[in-house]
């Protein structure tokens, strides 16, 4: 007779009779595969290393020792004009708040548009059950394309200011949220919304008053996490394009010497600001998840 | 007698409860708005709509699906010239014409379809627009004199030294140097092959056939690695550079992930609570982590591009330095939540640190470690893309430049359609890994 689990064909099968031998077969069977899984690894890393130097301007081990040169060589030219630097500072505020206006208005928008988004693709919640693969597609869509594309492309057609990185941000976060959000909701318990459907409630009303209240803390969270990403993401898009401090901060490096004290000022601006939201975002997330 | 007279009673609280939420529900809504307004006023959103080109829009819309072919003739040597974007890249080699322009002796017919036809001879050049009439310029004194049925309308514009005619079917141009025309067709012309290789213009079943059965057009090797070499190596489109550079932001985005994940695994042993004794020594390794993490990625690329130059290898340690501050964070946390009952079980059987840390907690915090990272290859590539085009390698460097001469749009439209699908292509890689390695199905 056949033994059933172990597939209808003789052969290859643990010898159960030796139950030490079956298992040291077994380990070492494993043991083979992450072995070659490792030489793989090791193999692709070093491999991929060595192309990325070769087609690189300058070589690693040249770089390395330069690691620091540019910096030494901005902080010994700030540290002459420390007296500037809280001049160098002030005049930047603005820059950075338009950065963070940047980052808060698309966190916003997005999140709003992740709310419905979310929604309506979340099983068992969405308003039309069919259109669930098409709310899903465009969630997918808006989070494949990097902000930079958008940006770049609304540069050309909206001309300068923050819009284009409010609207590419905006957009990116409308898709990436959306899947947190609809993941989350997923799980939401599903017996309000039935209470509010047996007193006549229509869609947005279960949604706004059965759903929302249940996931609230965990899409703050999420959405904190998300304006912590999109401060860093306008920082680049405004030194790629317009607009923000990222902005100034290559306006600064491209004058070179001379002007090092702004860019101290402005990295100093910088790490702050993103140190800052990180703590206090950090924050609020631990209360918001794990309850006050 | 009185139970309890300083309470307030239950409905007390509860209205009160219930006014106050009432409150919030329109505050937070109000809140909002009120934030929104100031900043479309500090962004100048009202500005904006009369600042915005949309005859850009235009032009980069109809760029995406669409090329157009200049039909141009210098008017002072006469020659004609038929190329395609007005690329010397895409001219038409001489003896070899589009189907809807025709040369014979000193007269050109440009046919754009509709029945739109323009007419270049020596006499100058007449444009015949259905249902309108005929607009016929010819020079006088250097400058082109239009005749046309009056009244001239607004899509005939005419200046001192140019007339220009814009129609359904085409754009039209006559200035004192030559005479233009431009056909709009769909589709991304000379995608396959250019026009002076042999297999231009031929269709799909032709070149299956040259493929399998016909004779070799170049005796040196088969009609199918002809027809390869000839599309690797496509002039307009540049297949090879645009293959190498997704495969080098991908690479970026491959060594800079791992890269990182190695680096933070061992220092986060350091962060964590329960593995790192020594107060001081954990303090300082979160610490480092934060800054790494604070300092960020947009900076780290600045700096190393001035060490290291320009190329996917800064960005791919910019990538690694950046990402190990996450790692680190994250991976110290996964330590802290594991559960002590397995390593003491390690433990008990002799082992020493290092294999209690390999067979007690590796495997525990292993399904945390991989989701993390496949989760960052994914988000990764698209930063690498960004990064790129700071570091100047990869699909990122190809598509600003593309974006910067603002005339190659269907260029853009190509990367921009690759970048999407890349990015999905690692979002789905990455999605089928984690299950596959996690999950075990």
């Amino acid at each position: 007779m056949v033994d059933i689990a172990f597939g209808p064909s003789e052969g290859k099968r643990p010898n159960l009779s030796d139950n030490r031998e079956a298992y040291l077969d077994m380990v070492r069977r494993k043991r083979m595969y992450g072995g070659i899984l490792m030489v793989v690894f090791i193999a692709l890393m070093a491999s991929g290393w060595s192309l990325s130097e070769d087609r690189n301007a300058g070589g690693f081990l040249e770089g390395l020792h330069q690691i620091f040169d540019f910096p030494a060589e901005v902080f010994a030219e700030a540290w002459t004009k420390l007296v500037l630097l809280p001049g160098v500072v002030i005049d930047h505020l603005p820059a950075l708040i338009e950065t963070l206006n940047i980052a808060a208005v698309a966190t916003l928008l997005g999140a709003l548009a992740a709310m419905s988004l979310s929604l309506l693709a979340t099983r068992g919640l969405a308003r039309w059950p069919r259109l669930i693969p098409l709310f899903r597609r465009t969630m997918d869509a808006l989070r494949a394309i990097p902000e930079i594309v958008i940006a770049l492309v609304l540069i050309y057609i909206l001309g300068g200011g923050p819009m284009p990185a409010v609207i590419a941000i905006a957009l990116h976060t409308g898709g990436a949220l959306g899947k947190l959000f609809s993941e989350v909701a997923e799980n939401a318990d599903l017996k309000p919304v039935e209470g509010l459907a047996s007193v006549g409630a229509n869609w947005s009303q279960r949604m706004w008053l059965g759903v929302i209240p249940q996931v609230a803390p965990n899409w703050l969270s999420y959405a904190l996490l998300r304006f912590e990403i999109n401060v860093r993401a306008s920082a680049i898009l405004g030194f790629v394009g317009e607009g923000g401090i990222g902005h100034d901060l290559k306006l600064a490096m491209q004058w070179g010497q001379g002007r090092y004290d702004q860019v101290v000022g402005i990295f100093a601006l910088l790490f702050l600001t993103i140190v800052i939201i990180d703590q206090v975002s950090d924050h609020f997330r631990h209360k918001l998840v794990k309850g006050h | 007698m009185f139970a309890t007279p300083f309470t307030p009673s239950l409905a007390a609280t509860v209205t009160r409860s219930f006014t106050r939420k009432r409150r919030l529900a329109f505050a937070i809504p109000a809140a909002i708005l009120a934030y929104l307004i100031y900043a479309a006023i500090s962004f100048d959103v009202a500005g904006l709509v009369q600042r915005a080109r949309f005859d850009n829009a235009a032009i980069l819309l109809s760029d995406f699906w669409s090329h157009k072919t200049h039909v141009t003739r210098d008017n002072r040597s006469g020659d004609v010239v038929v190329a395609i974007e007005g690329e010397n890249k895409g001219t038409y080699p001489e003896g070899m014409l589009p189907d809807w322009v025709t040369v014979a002796g000193g007269v050109t017919t440009v046919d754009l379809g509709q029945g739109h036809v323009v007419t270049y001879d020596d006499r100058g050049a007449r444009y015949v627009v259905p249902g309108y009439g005929t607009i016929d310029i010819h020079p006088e004194g250097g400058k082109p004199v239009l005749t046309a049925p009056e009244p001239i309308p607004d899509w005939i514009s005419v200046s001192e030294n140019k007339v220009s005619v814009t129609t359904d079917a085409g754009r039209f141009s006559y200035s004192r140097s030559k005479v233009e025309t431009f056909k709009y067709e769909a589709g991304w012309e000379l995608w396959f092959f250019t026009l002076e290789s042999p297999f231009y213009g031929k269709s799909w079943v032709q070149l299956a056939a040259l493929a399998t059965t016909g004779d070799r057009i170049d005796p040196a090797r088969t009609n199918l690695g002809y027809m390869a070499h000839e599309f690797w190596t496509n002039k307009m489109w540049h297949h090879a550079d645009v293959a190498w550079a997704i495969f080098e932001t991908i690479l970026m985005a491959f060594l800079g992930t791992m890269t990182a994940a190695l680096v933070a695994l061992p220092l986060s042993f350091l962060a964590a609570r329960n593995f790192s004794p020594l107060g001081p020594l954990r303090f300082a390794a979160r610490r480092i982590f934060d800054f790494v993490r604070g300092v960020d990625g947009l900076i780290w690329t600045i700096i190393l591009s001035r060490a290291f130059g320009p190329g996917p290898m800064t960005g791919a340690i910019a990538i690694a330095i950046t990402d190990s501050g996450t790692f680190g964070k994250t991976f110290s946390e996964a330590l802290e939540n594991i559960d002590e009952k397995q390593v003491e079980g390690i433990r008990s059987t002799g082992a020493n640190a290092l294999q209690r840390a390999r067979f007690g907690v590796i495997p525990q915090i292993t399904p945390v470690l991989l989701s993390q990272i496949l989760y960052y290859l994914e988000s990764n590539t698209r930063s690498a893309t960004v990064i790129g085009a700071i570091v100047g390698g990869g699909i990122g460097l190809l598509l600003t430049q593309a974006i910067i001469t603002q005339k190659d749009w269907e260029e853009v439209a190509y990367y921009m359609v690759l970048i999407v699908l890349m990015v999905m292509l690692m979002d789905s890689l990455s999605g089928w890994l984690r299950r596959k390695l996690i999950k075990g199905t």
